[in-house]
């Protein structure tokens, strides 16, 4: 990789790699919630440093320039950058679609107001659950009350409502009675998100991994709902993917559609990718969004085929699903060049059932290890 | 979903639409999600800001590109845009 900015890569070296279209910025690592299946890494407490208002504008202009256009303030909680309505402005100047996803947790109704005028597209709330109990266990912080009345004001200032909910199995079971919530709150679009297990939801997988029994059976309830609300909500419903024979399409390939910038400025093609070994991820400090794109290892790592080993590489499925996930692949068999352990042509696919009875295991016996919250007592304990 | 041809149509607040110069089109822009536009698709949703009801809006098209009997296809392409909550009309 060049190391000059003034470096101009030469348009062989740009051939056939699409721009990214897709820009994640995680904020901050800061959050006062404490999900058990939060994506974050687990040891983001070894990560403190954050980039600055003029360090996030410019790879927001850089990003820009090269055709990203939807654009995700994310975290941690984003609402703890106190520069957040200043981000939400350069974003809409420079023609992002931006949207803020966010626990809702100090969100006031002058601060949707404020982000509003900033230009802020959509506002992205996450429930945990249909009920106080479940949810303020889950998030580990009393916020069930504030979410709603959050969902309700983000209605009432004119953006299009997204309620997000992670399923897993302390709330599958809440599967219509969440379906009817975000109905009743007038949600435009509902995501039900079930639990990836990478992170901190890799660390509980043996307590958040349902049953498939209990997959099916809410699959089929929020299908049939989908149905019920056509033309009113939409339903965004992420596949379960250790139920699947075939492994998801992560990231639609990598390096070609999502850049993702940890609050430290560290650039990753996913936000799990810093996971892997020797990435040694470039940093927007010392690169353009350009150059880190187009010429870094890390971002050239896994695009195209020539990486794969069998069975990927003579598969005929393989520009459908990439291969699957890198990071799924290494945290599940060590490798990360192997296929996604979830395809069912995997040497490794037995990790996957044993993965699944092991959870089932978990759920039946005795004495249940208890979920471990995302916090930094727990994120230092455990890196 | 039909268009009912009394009443005007306009483009919903709940998306954008928006030239992207990198992509050298017109393109909706959604909470999470991206739709790029034809050519004459954009048109068409151009003329969606709340004055026009179809007829008026099949005139000026038609007026604008020099042609005639687009009634048909802007009707089928508003109907698309009508289900998938990119215009709305009252």
């Amino acid at each position: 990789m060049a190391g000059s900015n003034k470096t101009n890569p030469t348009t062989a070296l740009r051939t056939g790699i699409t721009p990214p279209r897709w820009l994640l910025a995680e904020l901050t690592y800061a959050c006062p919630l404490q999900c058990p299946y939060c994506a974050n890494p687990i040891d983001y407490t070894k990560y403190q440093s954050e980039l600055d208002t003029e360090d996030w504008k410019r790879v927001l202009t850089q990003a820009r320039k090269m055709g990203a256009v939807q654009l995700g303030f994310s975290g941690g909680e984003p609402l703890t950058r106190k520069d957040l309505p200043e981000l939400v402005k350069h974003a809409r100047d420079l023609g992002y679609y931006s949207n803020l996803i966010t626990s809702g947790y100090g969100l006031t109704e002058e601060k949707i107001a404020q982000l509003k005028d900033a230009g802020l597209d959509h506002i992205q709330v996450s429930i945990q659950a249909s009920t106080q109990e479940l949810n303020d266990h889950i998030a580990g912080t009393e916020s069930f009350q504030h979410k709603k009345d959050v969902a309700h004001l983000v209605k009432k200032h004119g953006y299009p409502m997204v309620l997000c909910v992670v399923i897993h199995r302390e709330n599958i079971h809440q599967m219509p009675q969440i379906l009817e919530m975000a109905e009743e709150l007038g949600a435009d679009y509902l995501e039900l998100a079930n639990t990836q297990y990478y992170g901190w939801a890799h660390a509980n997988r043996d307590l958040l991994l349902p049953t498939k029994e209990q997959f099916e059976q809410a699959e089929q309830i929020a299908q049939a709902f989908k149905e019920k609300v056509a033309g009113k909500m939409k339903i965004y419903y992420v596949v379960p993917d250790f139920y699947e024979d075939r492994p998801k399409a992560c990231m639609n390939g990598w390096g070609t559609t999502f850049l993702t910038i940890a609050p430290d400025g560290v650039a990753l093609p996913c936000h799990s990718a810093r996971e892997l070994p020797g990435m040694d991820c470039p940093n927007v400090k010392d690169y353009s969004i350009e150059q880190i794109w187009y010429e870094s290892l890390t971002f050239n790592f896994f695009r195209g085929f020539e990486w794969m080993k069998e069975p990927c590489s003579s598969c005929d499925e393989k520009e459908k699903d990439f291969g699957g996930c890198r990071c799924q692949a290494y945290l599940l068999s060590g490798d990360m060049y192997a296929a996604d352990p979830v395809c069912s042509k995997s040497p490794n696919h037995h990790v996957i059932q044993e993965a699944i009875d092991s959870a089932k295991a978990s759920a039946l016996a005795d004495n249940e290890k208890p979920l471990i919250f995302r916090n930094s007592k727990n994120s230092r304990l455990l890196s | 979903m039909t268009i009912n041809p009394d009443q005007t149509i306009k483009f919903s607040p709940l998306h954008r639409l928006q030239w992207e110069e990198a992509q050298q089109k017109d393109v909706i822009l959604y909470p999470e999600g991206m739709v790029e536009l034809n050519q004459s698709s954009a048109e068409i949703l151009k003329c969606c800001d709340g004055t026009r009801n179809l007829a008026q809006i099949v005139s000026d098209l038609e007026r604008k590109f020099a042609t005639t009997g687009l009634t048909n296809d802007i009707t089928a392409f508003l109907e698309v845009a009508l289900k998938n909550g990119w215009i709305q009309q009252n």
